[in-house]
């Protein structure tokens, strides 16, 4: 039967007359639309207002309109080629980008492209439950679109897999969908996304932290001299931008709702009226943001060097960067624990560029929690939000194994469980947090424990119902 | 410290190989019944070197000293147990493998010693399933890479879990340029017979093959599902106690801490690279039965004298690279030697004590067979080769007796007609009487039990020559003098190729074929070479190969 794959697929890839890639998604779409109804959104809906990119132009890249989610239409986008694009760092620096794969770094590549595919489905098994707890139709409609969003980044790996890899790709492609976040037999490659997004301040914070180590790893494609690849990952930073805006202004909501009720009934204690205390605030923000921080990876790895020498991921913003762009000359100091000291040691600036990375995203992130204090100052609570110590909860790198606490303090590990539930959400905090996530359905109406937004989407108002249940 | 140039090996304390399971840092041994858990947990900080971390389970000799113990102990402390299931207690990584940063660092003659140890070590492995009756089953609990999969080669059968992610591999080809030296090559394609075609692929591919198409291919047994797999693995090992024959109610002896010196002495005389070492015949009285020699456990005379024996080869060929000359005597009552020889002998078929210490000297004796340096046998008045350890004897590239009318003597028994063979299948007679094997027919049936004076040795061919005692310091100074001057390379290969004639096996082939590329390859600049795999390797940096095929 002869499919109109424009129609149903938009692309900018040329999808009808490539034989190939129409025979590689012809079983692969069936079997992801599969997924989607078994693994995605529990909550029934008739359709939801939503963003679907139809093409890359700089203006009206995306359409806004009513959809069933299953009919969304999930497209293929790289954003345009620059014909005349170099390598930027590495060995092959200066020698034009390749639009094919290499034989050489076929292996690394895929591995790549894995990794960052395999997380896109998997957040949204992680929040597959949430819209039954949703605090308005806004809400809900923005947890949608973040899932479809996921859903297409899933298809914008799966495109390059099968374009590029063969008949392994088509394989990783499928095992992408077999996978499943928290699956005992099959779990997600990695381990913070087998964990089950429980309620609503933890999908704010996942989307402010996790979904910004996302946001890095895509920066770091895009500068990829596989071209194809550095170009689906710039359109992806598109939408990685919603996704953003959605965890920013989310945490904002939470945290303006707190500071009004502390201002209004002139307490710490805003448990009474229905809000999140600060502190447990804080303590989701620890476990999110120390969580993510294992997401780069070891301080110092062997793996990130290969990759930045060989062309395949770059550093953040790579061509601003005012060096020669290959570092085997140069080196970088990270922190490690020694003889039960912090301490700095020199290493070689290619095996630190996970370091790199994540010191960039530290940076970013101190954004948002400046961003949260002025809301707190604006209402003049006298209260602020820190980030953690680097090391702080660690699992993964140099300061895995070792117990420090959020000022950078080290400690016995008994000491450090003895005073962590101070630090980390305790099982109180959770049940206190679950037992807010009443649904509230009802348009223009919010729970208690957040305040609306400013502006709604796409110049609706926040009123607009954005979701029809079914 | 994080460019890819070798570390001058620190002058480091010796390389000790005695431990106990009390004083393990890699691995966990847990004896239940008929079934034992030997598990890996690689303590990263623990390496036997400075200068590396082992990470994700990897390797490095100290980690393999502790296998080799546990393979040993399981053995002779563990008789009753019939099924041993490795494993990691890691989720999602069984082993990945040597340590690079350790091999990167590491001089050519540290490099080459760790493999042999460690192949020596999956041999010993397989002789415990074949002959021990002790099943090696590989749970592979997450993905076992390089060395990691070489362990599960060594058991016999492998067992993946089938989570998505977990695959095995050999990735010292694409991302190393060496070999996959632990026998990986080999029983690929000669113990899991796996297409050659297939195992090409299987080994340039860095991530290796995973769920089915392992099992396909031949690469494991059985894929199993994550959240059943310790159910599934505790049945397999439940089926092969069931399939075991039964040994009776057998009782362990315990492996004390190794007592020095008392049957084995070394004296290292470094300006001439020798060592003399002499093995001392049994003291004291020999036991009435087998079930002295079950009281007297460790101390008993024959494993007392192989463990010293085995002890002092590791630890001189470890330590000692310089001392490139073993000169072996020995000493004592051939009478002893003889009446533990038959007691032994008598229950080697029935009683799993006298078979593990015949499997013991076996695989002692296999390791002067591979050992890198020149071995000379002298057999003087008083000493005792006769039997298993005219053996020894045997196992030397050449054999001097003093013609002295008759005071220096040596006896062969039936043990030197294949109860001790070699790598390649063959025993040593066998293999010294390549061109004639009538010949050792007729030593079998003629010369057996008799004791031998160097006249008629020399006229059997069981020794190289015969000096007189006027001749004999004069002509062993000028033989040992004269080779110490050769080139120590030239000889290595020289005495590999002469100690084994005759058929291969996968044995021959990991010591000989693998072992030779491997340090061919060890030594190429594509590996070595500043700008060769190995050394760039955890630099970031890749390998600039000189492309020539040589």
């Amino acid at each position: 039967m002869a499919i109109d794959y424009t129609e149903k697929i938009p692309n900018n890839v040329d999808l009808d007359s490539d034989r190939r890639l129409q025979r590689a998604l012809e079983s692969w779409q069936p079997a992801f639309l599969q997924w989607w109804s078994s693994m995605g959104p529990t909550l029934p809906t008739r359709d939801v207002y939503l963003r679907t990119a139809v093409s890359v132009g700089r203006e009206g890249w995306a359409d806004f309109g009513y959809v069933a989610l299953p009919e969304y239409r999930w497209g293929i986008f790289l954003a345009e080629r620059d014909r005349d694009r170099r390598v930027a760092f590495g060995e092959h620096k200066g020698e034009p980008v390749w639009q094919q794969v290499p034989g050489e770094y076929r292996a690394e590549l895929q591995r790549l492209i894995v990794i960052q595919g395999d997380t896109e489905p998997a957040s949204v098994e992680q929040q597959r439950r949430l819209g039954l707890s949703a605090p308005s139709l806004y809400d809900l409609r923005n947890l949608f679109q973040v899932n479809v969003e996921e859903g297409r980044h899933l298809w914008a790996m799966v495109y390059l897999l099968h374009a590029y890899f063969g008949r392994d790709g088509r394989e990783e492609a499928q095992a992408l969908l077999h996978r499943h976040s928290g699956d005992l037999d099959s779990p997600r490659i990695l381990g913070a996304f087998n964990e089950e997004t429980p309620d609503w301040l933890s999908f704010f914070m996942f989307t402010y932290f996790t979904d910004r180590d996302g946001k890095y790893q895509l920066g770091t494609l895009k500068e990829s001299a596989f071209d194809p690849l550095s170009r689906t990952c710039e359109f992806m930073l598109k939408e990685e931008a919603h996704h953003m805006f959605v965890g920013t202004t989310g945490v904002d909501r939470v945290v303006e709702r707190t500071a009004q009720l502390m201002t209004e009934h002139d307490s710490d204690d805003v448990v009474a009226a229905g809000g999140i205390p600060l502190d447990v605030i804080q303590r989701y923000l620890n476990f999110h943001y120390s969580v993510s921080l294992d997401l780069f990876g070891s301080e110092t790895s062997t793996n990130a060097g290969n990759y930045y020498t060989a062309g395949l991921k770059g550093r953040w913003m790579e061509e601003r960067r005012h060096d020669d762009h290959r570092l085997t000359e140069d080196s970088m100091w990270v922190d490690t624990v020694e003889d039960g000291e912090l301490h700095r040691i020199e290493v070689a600036a290619l095996t630190a560029l996970n370091e790199d990375l994540r010191g960039e995203y530290i940076r970013d992130c101190q954004n948002g929690v400046a961003r949260w204090n002025r809301i707190l100052d604006s209402y003049g609570v006298g209260r602020s939000l820190h980030l953690p110590h680097a090391g702080f909860n660690r699992k993964v790198g140099l300061f895995a194994g070792h117990h420090i606490g959020p000022s950078g303090e080290l400690l016995a590990e008994a000491e450090w469980r003895r005073r962590a539930p101070a630090w980390l959400p305790t099982e109180q905090d959770k049940a206190y947090v679950r037992s807010l996530m009443k649904p509230v359905y009802e348009r223009g109406k919010i729970a208690a424990w957040i305040a609306p937004p400013r502006q709604g989407i796409n110049g609706k108002p926040f009123e607009y119902e954005y979701v029809h249940l079914s | 410290m994080v460019s890819g140039a070798p570390i001058e090996q620190p002058a480091a304390a010796e390389v000790s190989f005695d431990t106990d399971p009390a004083r393990y840092r890699h691995w966990r041994l847990a004896v239940d019944g008929p079934v034992a858990r030997l598990t890996l947990d690689v303590d990263e900080r623990g390496g036997i070197r400075p200068g590396y971390d082992l990470k994700l389970n990897s390797y490095d000799l100290g980690v393999d000293i502790e296998l080799y113990d546990a393979v040993q102990r399981l053995r002779f402390e563990h008789p009753q147990v019939r099924a041993v299931v490795l494993s990691s207690a890691r989720d999602r990584m069984f082993c990945a493998g040597a340590n690079i940063r350790m091999l990167a660092q590491s001089s050519h003659e540290w490099k080459v010693n760790f493999c042999k140890f460690t192949n020596e070590t999956r041999f010993a492995i397989e002789d415990a399933t074949v002959h021990s009756g002790q099943t090696y089953l590989a749970a592979l609990n997450g993905s076992a890479a390089g060395g990691g999969y070489e362990i599960a080669l060594a058991c016999e059968r492998i067992l993946l879990v089938d989570d998505g992610s977990s695959a095995v591999s050999l990735p010292e080809v694409p991302l190393l340029g060496v070999l996959p030296g632990t026998g990986g090559l080999t029983r690929v394609v000669e113990k899991r017979r796996v297409r050659r075609d297939l195992a090409d692929v299987f080994t340039t591919k860095p991530e290796g093959i995973r769920g089915k198409t392992a099992v396909a291919w031949g690469l494991v047994d059985e894929v199993i599902p994550k959240g059943r797999f310790d159910h599934v693995v505790s049945e397999r090992a439940a089926s092969v106690v069931a399939a075991a024959p039964y040994r009776g109610d057998v009782r362990g002896i315990t492996l004390e801490p190794l007592v020095r010196n008392r049957y084995v002495t070394a004296d290292h005389d470094r300006p001439g690279g020798i060592v003399n070492i002499t093995v001392h015949g049994p003291d004291g009285e020999v036991p009435d039965g087998i079930a002295r020699v079950h009281e007297l456990g460790a101390a008993c005379w024959p494993l007392a004298v192989t463990r010293e024996l085995d002890d002092l080869i590791l630890r001189l060929r470890t330590n000692e690279p310089e001392l490139g000359t073993w000169v072996f005597r020995t000493s004592g009552d051939i009478e002893a030697v003889l009446a533990y020889e038959r007691l032994l002998a008598a229950h080697r078929d029935t009683d799993w004590l006298a078979n593990e210490i015949a499997l013991y000297a076996k695989r002692t004796l296999k390791r002067l067979d591979v050992t890198s340096r020149s071995l000379i046998a002298l057999i003087e008045p008083g000493s005792c080769f006769a039997g298993t350890l005219f053996e020894l004897a045997l196992a030397c590239d050449r054999q001097y007796m003093l013609d002295d009318e008759g005071a220096a003597q040596v006896v062969l028994t039936e043990c030197n007609f294949g109860g001790y063979p070699m790598g390649n299948g063959l025993d040593r007679l066998a293999a010294r009487f390549h061109g004639d094997p009538d010949h050792r027919d007729r030593l079998r049936e003629t010369a057996t039990g008799r004791r031998i004076g160097a006249a008629q040795a020399l006229e059997l061919g069981l020794v190289t020559a015969t000096p007189d005692d006027l001749d004999w310091d004069d002509e062993i100074r000028l033989a040992l003098e004269s080779r110490a001057a050769l080139s120590p390379d030239a000889l290595t290969g020289m005495e590999a190729n002469y100690r084994f004639v005759g058929p291969e096996t996968l044995e021959s082939k990991v010591f000989g074929r693998l072992a030779a590329w491997q340090n061919w390859i060890f030594y190429r600049p594509n590996a070595a070479g500043p700008d060769g795999a190995l050394r760039r390797y955890g630099t970031g940096q890749r390998a600039a190969f000189d492309r020539k095929r040589v």
